[in-house]
This record gives C-alpha cells, sequence and structure tokens, in this order.
C-alpha cells in the first residue's frame, strides 16, 4: 500500500478559474505592495546600520529594566525584545537590543557598546553577551546595493537561460512567477514585521531557485506535450502537463516542507526567519509555477510550430548512465 | 536496456565510498581537531610529549582528517571589516621627500632664491621661492630627483608630478604611484595584521582583503571584537624625536618642522618635538615584555645596524637633553640623555600594566601598520551561542532527514528506499566535498543543507513518478525504467542548472555566513543530481538484475 498524495489519474481543470486564480494573485501583489509602502519593513542593522547585542542570563528578562538602565546613554532609538524558543534551557532567558545608527558615526565605537554592557551589568549580575553585531552606515548602504544587484541578476540570468531553452513567452511566464514570489514575500515581511536582513535576501533568493524549479519542471512537461499533441488547443495541453506533473510537484513540494518545518521548529531563533522566508517562499513558489507562469503563457500564447520538433523536448536524453 | 558498463558501476561505487570515508571524521569533530593540531605542532619542530602522542593517536592517520571549516557564528569568535586609510601614507611619502627637495632646490639657490614649505593640503608638497621667474629649473632639477615607478602597471612612469601654482612650486604623487603606493600599504598591512594575529596565538583566522581598501578580519575562539581591535586596530607607529620643549603651550600651532604631542600619562602636559624622527620603529629587530631596575613592567627594544648608529650618533650630540619615545601620536616618556646609547638597545618604561607591556612589544615586533584602520563592521559570537546554534542544527537536520526518509519509503517502496539510502549518501557526499575545498559551515550553511535534504529528493521524485506514467502504457518493467530515467532527464538538468545559477550569484555576491550557504547548496545541487541519476540508478539496476520482476510498483 502506497501513500499516494494524489490519487493515479487525476483530471483537475487548473484553468477554469483562471481569471479568480490570476485576479487573485494580482491582488495579493497590490496588497503586498500596500502593505509594504504603509508599513514598511523592519529592517535589520546590515541595511540601516546600528548594533544588536544579544543577552542571555539566568535571571527573567525585565524589558523596562534594561530599558531604565540604558535611557542615560542617550543613544537614540533602542528595542528591545524578549526572544523565547523551545530549544532553550528553563533558565535561559534570551533579549535582543538594537540601537540604530549613531548620528554622524561613520565607524562603531567600542565605547557605545562597552558602556550599554555596563549599564546592563548594574542591573543584571549574572548577563552575559552571546552576540554583539555592528555595522557602519557606509556598509550598511553597499550591502542594499549587493542585495538588489543579486536579486536582479538572479533575474536576468534565469529570463536568458529559459529563453534560450524554451520559448521567449515561457521565459516572461517564469519571471512573472518569480515576481509574484518576492513581492509576496516582501509583503508578508512588512505584514508580520520580520526582521528583514541580509540572510532575508539570501532566503529570496533560494526562493527564486525553487520557485524556477518547479517551473521548469512544468514546462519541460509541457514543451513535450506540445509536441506530442499538436493539434489540441493550448489550453487543454496545459491542463494536461500540470495534471501530469501535480504528483510531482506534491511530493516534493511536501519533502522539502517537511524539511523546512523541522528546521523552522528546532532550528533555533538566530535561523528562524530565514527558514520562515524560505518556508513562505515553497508555498508561494508551488502556486505562482502552476497559476502565475502558466497563465500568462497562456494568455502570451505559444508558437506552435517549433523550428526542430525532434530534439526540444529530448535533448539530454542521449545521456546516459 | 537496463545497463550500465561495469567501470560505470565501480566508479560509482568508489564515489560513494570516498565521500564516506572524507566525510567520517567530521562525526569525531573533536577527536580529528587534536589529531591535527597535534600533528601541525610536530611538523613546527615540537617536542612530543605524552599529551601530544595522546592527542595524535586520538585518530588513525591513514583516514583521511580534513575537516569542515567551522564559521564564527558555530564555532564562537570576532569579526571585524576595517577599512584601511590609503590617504595617511601619501602625507608620509610627502614629508619623506621634503629633505631632499629642499637641499635640490637649495644647491640652485642662485637661481630660484630662498625657499619655504607652506602648509598643504595631504600628498602635496608646496614649497614657495624666492625667483619664481627661474621656477622652470626648480621644476626640471626635482623632476630629476623623481623615482620610477614600481609596479607591474605603471612603467615608464616616475612616481612624483612636479607643478608650478604661481611662486609656488607642488610636488604630488603620480596616480600611477598612488596606485602602486595603495597596492603596498594594502599588502603590508594583511601582512602586519596577519603577524599580529599570529603572534597572540589564536587559531586559524581568515585575513582576506575586500576590494580596493578593505580588510576583513576573522578570528575563531576570540572572546570579543573589542580584543581583537586592541591588537589590531593600533597602529603602533613608534618613533625617537628630539625634543624642543618639554612644557608646550597646547594652543600653540605647530611649525612646519615640529610636532606637538600630549604625554600619554598626563593628557595635559605636551611636548613640543623636532617633525623628522631620529630613529623610527622600521629600524627594530626585537622587542620583549620585561621589568626595570625599578621593577615595574617595561618593554626593552633592540635597533638594525642602521638603527643603532643613528640612535648612537644622536644621543652622543644630545648628552643631558631629552629625547621623546613617541608611539602613535603620544610621547611615552621623554627621558634625559645621560650618555651616548651605542649598543642598539634601550627600554622604554611608562606607565603600562604587565598585560600591556606584552601587548605593546608584540605590537613592535609585528611592526607598525602603515596606514590607520577605520572599522566599518564588526561583530562577536560566544561560543556558547556558537554550541547552541549546532545543537539546534543537528537535531533540526536529523528530525528532517528522517522525516523525509519515511515519507519517500511510504510513498515509494522499495524505490524509496533506494532514495533514502541515496539522500545519505548526498549529505555524506557533500561533507565530503565541504571537507575537501576546506569550504565554512555557517548556520544559513547548515539551513542549506537542510533545504538540500527536502529538494535532493526532487530528481528522484521526477524519475519515480515518470516510470510510474510509463508503467501504465505498459511497456514492461525494464523499458518503464529505462525511459523514466531517460525522459525525466531535460527536467532534472534544466531545474537545476537554474537552481544553480542561483547558487552562483549567491556565492559572488554574498558575504560570510550567506556564502556559506551558498556553498552547501551549489554542492548540494551537485551531489544530488549525482546520488539520483547514478547511485539511485546503480541500486535500481542491481536490484533488477537480482529480482528479475515481471511487474514492479513504484
Amino acid at each position: 500500500m502506497r501513500l499516494r498524495l494524489v490519487p493515479k489519474q487525476t483530471n483537475f481543470d487548473f484553468f477554469r478559474f483562471r481569471k479568480i486564480t490570476f485576479g487573485g494573485s494580482i491582488v495579493a501583489m497590490v496588497a503586498s505592495i500596500a502593505i509594504w509602502l504603509i508599513v514598511g519593513l523592519n529592517f535589520g542593522i546590515d541595511f540601516l546600520g546600528g548594533t544588536t547585542i544579544r543577552t542571555e542570563s539566568t535571571q527573567a528578562v525585565d524589558v523596562g529594566t534594561y530599558r531604565e538602565a540604558l535611557s542615560p546613554l542617550g543613544l537614540g532609538d533602542i528595542a528591545i525584545t524578549e526572544v523565547n524558543d523551545l530549544t532553550f534551557a528553563v533558565d535561559q532567558n534570551v533579549a535582543q537590543i538594537r540601537i540604530q545608527a549613531q548620528e554622524g558615526a561613520e565607524a562603531i565605537t567600542s565605547e557605545t557598546i562597552t558602556a550599554v554592557e555596563a549599564a546592563l551589568r548594574s542591573v543584571d549580575a549574572a548577563i552575559q553577551f552571546t552576540s554583539v553585531e555592528s555595522v557602519g552606515p557606509e556598509v550598511s548602504g553597499e550591502l542594499i546595493l549587493t542585495a538588489l544587484l543579486a536579486v536582479s541578476a538572479s533575474l536576468v540570468a534565469i529570463l536568458f537561460y529559459i529563453w534560450l531553452r524554451f520559448e521567449w513567452q515561457f521565459s516572461v511566464g517564469a519571471i512573472a512567477a518569480l515576481v509574484h514570489d518576492v513581492v509576496l514575500t516582501i509583503g508578508i515581511f512588512s505584514l508580520l514585521q520580520i526582521r528583514f536582513d541580509l540572510a532575508t535576501i539570501a532566503a529570496i533568493l533560494t526562493i527564486i531557485g525553487y520557485s524556477i524549479n518547479d517551473t521548469v519542471v512544468l514546462f519541460d512537461r509541457l514543451r513535450e506535450n506540445l509536441i506530442k499533441y499538436k493539434k489540441r488547443p493550448l489550453i487543454d495541453v496545459m491542463n494536461l502537463s500540470t495534471n501530469e506533473t501535480l504528483s510531482r510537484t506534491l511530493m516534493t513540494s511536501v519533502t522539502t516542507l517537511i524539511a523546512l518545518i523541522a528546521l523552522l521548529i528546532l532550528g533555533g531563533d538566530v535561523i528562524r526567519g530565514f527558514v520562515f522566508a524560505i518556508t513562505w517562499g515553497v508555498v508561494v513558489g508551488t502556486y505562482s509555477s502552476v497559476y502565475v507562469a502558466k497563465n500568462v503563457v497562456l494568455m502570451l500564447g505559444v508558437d506552435r510550430e517549433p523550428k526542430k520538433p525532434s530534439d526540444a523536448g529530448t535533448q539530454f536524453a542521449d545521456i546516459d548512465a | 536496456m537496463l545497463q550500465i558498463a561495469l567501470w560505470k558501476r565501480l566508479l560509482i561505487i568508489l564515489v560513494c565510498v570516498w565521500g564516506l570515508l572524507s566525510a567520517a571524521p567530521n562525526l569525531f569533530y573533536g577527536q580529528v581537531e587534536r589529531h591535527n593540531d597535534a600533528a601541525i605542532a610536530l611538523e613546527r619542530g615540537a617536542i612530543s610529549t605524552d599529551e601530544i602522542a595522546a592527542d595524535l593517536a586520538a585518530w588513525p592517520g591513514a583516514l583521511p582528517s580534513s575537516l569542515v571549516n567551522l564559521g564564527l557564528d558555530l564555532r564562537g569568535g570576532a569579526q571585524l571589516l576595517a577599512e584601511v586609510q590609503l590617504g595617511d601614507v601619501y602625507q608620509a611619502r610627502m614629508d619623506g621627500y621634503w629633505p631632499e627637495v629642499r637641499d635640490t632646490l637649495r644647491g640652485l639657490r642662485d637661481q630660484v632664491g630662498t625657499i619655504r614649505r607652506q602648509e598643504s593640503v595631504a600628498g602635496e608638497l608646496r614649497v614657495r621661492i624666492g625667483q619664481p621667474e627661474n621656477m622652470q629649473v626648480a621644476v626640471d632639477a626635482i623632476r630629476a630627483i623623481a623615482q620610477p615607478v614600481v609596479s607591474l602597471t605603471g612603467i615608464g612612469a616616475t612616481d612624483i608630478d612636479v607643478g608650478a601654482d604661481g611662486d609656488v612650486l607642488v610636488v604630488s604623487l603620480s596616480e600611477e604611484e598612488r596606485i602602486a603606493t595603495d597596492d603596498r600599504t594594502m599588502q603590508q598591512s594583511l601582512e602586519i595584521i596577519r603577524r599580529r594575529v599570529d603572534e597572540a596565538g589564536t587559531r586559524e583566522p581568515t585575513i582576506q582583503r575586500q576590494g580596493t581598501d578593505r580588510i576583513l578580519i576573522q578570528v575563531p575562539g576570540i572572546g570579543s571584537a573589542q580584543e581583537l581591535k586592541d591588537l589590531i586596530g593600533t597602529t603602533a607607529r613608534l618613533t625617537f624625536h628630539a625634543v624642543i620643549s618639554t612644557n608646550a603651550d597646547p594652543g600653540r600651532s605647530a611649525g612646519i618642522d615640529e610636532l606637538l604631542h600630549p604625554d600619554m600619562e598626563f593628557e595635559d602636559q605636551f611636548y613640543l618635538l623636532v617633525r623628522s624622527p631620529v630613529v623610527s620603529g622600521d629600524d627594530l629587530v626585537d622587542s620583549q615584555p620585561g621589568f626595570d631596575q625599578n621593577g615595574l613592567p617595561a618593554v626593552t627594544f633592540r635597533f638594525n645596524a642602521t638603527g643603532a648608529r643613528a640612535f648612537g650618533e644622536f644621543t652622543a650630540v644630545n648628552v643631558g637633553q631629552p629625547f621623546a619615545i613617541v608611539l602613535d601620536e603620544e610621547v611615552v616618556t621623554a627621558p634625559v640623555i645621560q650618555t651616548a646609547i651605542t649598543g642598539g638597545s634601550g627600554q622604554i618604561t611608562g606607565n603600562f600594566n604587565v598585560e600591556e607591556a606584552n601587548r605593546l612589544s608584540i605590537l613592535l615586533r609585528a611592526g607598525a601598520l602603515p596606514a590607520e584602520l577605520v572599522f566599518l563592521q564588526e561583530s562577536t559570537v560566544g561560543p556558547e551561542l556558537g554550541a547552541d546554534s549546532i545543537e539546534a542544527g543537528k537535531l533540526a537536520s536529523m528530525v528532517a532527514l528522517a522525516a523525509v526518509l519515511v515519507f519517500m519509503v511510504l510513498s515509494y517502496g522499495t524505490f524509496g528506499v533506494f532514495a533514502a539510502i541515496a539522500l545519505g549518501t548526498n549529505i555524506a557526499l557533500i561533507f565530503g566535498v565541504l571537507s575537501l575545498i576546506g569550504g565554512t559551515l555557517t548556520l544559513p550553511g547548515i539551513a542549506g543543507i537542510v533545504l538540500t535534504i527536502g529538494m535532493a529528493v526532487d530528481a528522484n521524485v521526477l524519475v519515480f513518478e515518470r516510470i510510474r506514467e510509463e508503467l501504465r502504457t505498459a511497456k514492461g518493467p525494464a523499458r518503464a525504467i529505462e525511459l523514466g530515467y531517460e525522459r525525466a532527464m531535460s527536467a532534472i538538468v534544466d531545474a537545476n542548472i537554474t537552481t544553480f545559477i542561483i547558487a552562483t550569484i549567491l556565492f559572488t555576491l554574498g558575504s560570510g555566513p550567506v556564502r556559506g550557504f551558498a556553498v552547501t547548496l551549489g554542492i548540494g545541487i551537485l551531489t544530488s543530481v549525482f546520488t539520483a541519476l547514478f547511485v539511485t540508478r546503480l541500486m535500481v539496476v542491481f536490484w533488477f538484475e537480482r529480482r528479475r520482476p515481471k511487474q514492479i510498483e513504484v
């Protein structure tokens, strides 16, 4: 007896509600952008400059006391949050303190850090500083630029590769799906105010990688079927291809999600934001491969007269093991 | 049909065995690390003690002993990103040029008249001459003392540009020389930082140049970024100067040939010194911490021949006068010269404690930094947090692996077992490759491995699903398996190439932990394609050859 996520033979009509699904995607994207513009992202020090200090103590964290201890230092905006995680020991009390970049200081003043540490020790003798991180404003500006560059470079590289291997309509569809995923990720990060830092950018790139992987598998099957069923309407061939690959799509998403959820729960709070972004991306990416990428291809139409039909689907078939 | 040549079978098995063997040391991390440390110690000429011998025996020498490096976020330690203030060096170069320019122009006094050095921006030397009508003569004379640039790109160029601005002669470093100087400054800074970190005896530091003027320093095991800054952030420029006044007015402005520096201990006491040093730290050959005759901590030093001669000559003609020992623009001490010091060695006593004396001697031994460092980014990770992260990462990976394995076996039966074995091999291969290339495992890197665990089965899933489909068209199991692999190939290749492109971009543009993630993701893609296409297939073929099933269920 096998565990089956989908029945042996499926015949769903994935495009029956395409106006609703596609409209839904557009609404979700608009909403994400709106939330992003109104609420804004909770940028980490990678992008804003400043200092984060992670404290650990056997005594309970009292945010108010910490704040009082630090206020005489006049450091401007200080954010103190208590961190809870099921991987912590019973008497492990962790807090995260974020200090904004100091006006006019290009480099980090170690005096500031020393003063902060001393002030916190005065209210909690058992406190330890397990991680201290400072980023100067000069570097943070560059990091933003590099991050934008990385995301754009990935999109361009993929646009080009898909265009090379498939038709241009596919490459537009793939990019539309990727933009959809990235925008929705930015949206959820704005909505939940999860810290957005360099690791999140890495997560977004990973999402792009995963989502394109999924899209390509669907496209590959579509390409094969387009050659096989030359006379059938595009929408039918698309439905057929999606149904044929459905089992695989879900299998891969489920195994990836199983692994990611284990990491999300047990991997500790340090990388939780990063793992959350990837997990979200896998869900959104799977959806967008079916409902965004293919809808776009459907709208654009495909040139059904392939120049060299013989080599399209089996280009790598002669590689044997 | 389902055939794989014998040599291919052997090769696939060999790669797997190699992967398992190379990954094995990481299971015994502590033991292997001690073994490696002991081996290195012996290589460097340490005398074998019981302890070293025991450490060496902790891991058999015949087995591979390369380990995956743990990133700072897992091991604990400190990281600094420093910017070298390249402009500092230009000023020093111009100051160095001044005596030569002065002497050359003095030789031409009857043509150019009196000369006077003017205030100028850093990296420029401005000299007013008395007879501006003969400016060309002065310019030509200074051009004649220019040196050719010593660098590959600057062939044919000279090190200085000479020009005139009214009655002022302007000397500045040429563009080529600036480039060559910047490069030398960076090399020197890297070397000196490396020496200082090594002197402090920490393990496996990473010191890398980044871009034109930055240096990334990562030192595992060090307590805090502050500690690291104290060690490498000090310029440690030691100079010996003749003293003009020991009690100068801090408000007075120092002349062009003078320096005004505060006392290290008494901040309101200022000294007026002659700008050009008698001897500088460059002429030091050794420095050790010690104690003076009163039992106070002191730092002893020894000059090379040039330094010793210059110092001897200076002290001989200045008996009874004070001289100042200046460290990074502060006067450490300004003793009165009792007798000529010709031996070329001496000691500095100041307001040090033992630890400071020790650190100063390390800094002096390693040499001065050619330019100041400004820190742009710093981070410290405590070893406990790193250990917690490793534990959490381990647990999460194990659970993820187990869950995916169970799920695969439930979904694909026998074929799922093959996929599960391939997945195990895949993880071993990732660690094997990481160990081999000396890659660094970071916390996001662990996430990359977990993600690979989930995604690695994708290639298998593609093949298995395809085999299922082919079985439906009833071509017989062997043909179905073969077609399954054949037809899934293009999807697998395209899908993985695109992901690999992303990993490459992440690696190129990312830094630190993100890069660690890119490395594991990239390696994971390669190994998962290998295991899905070759390892699983080999297992399927072995199984098929033995069982010869008439019917299969995938």
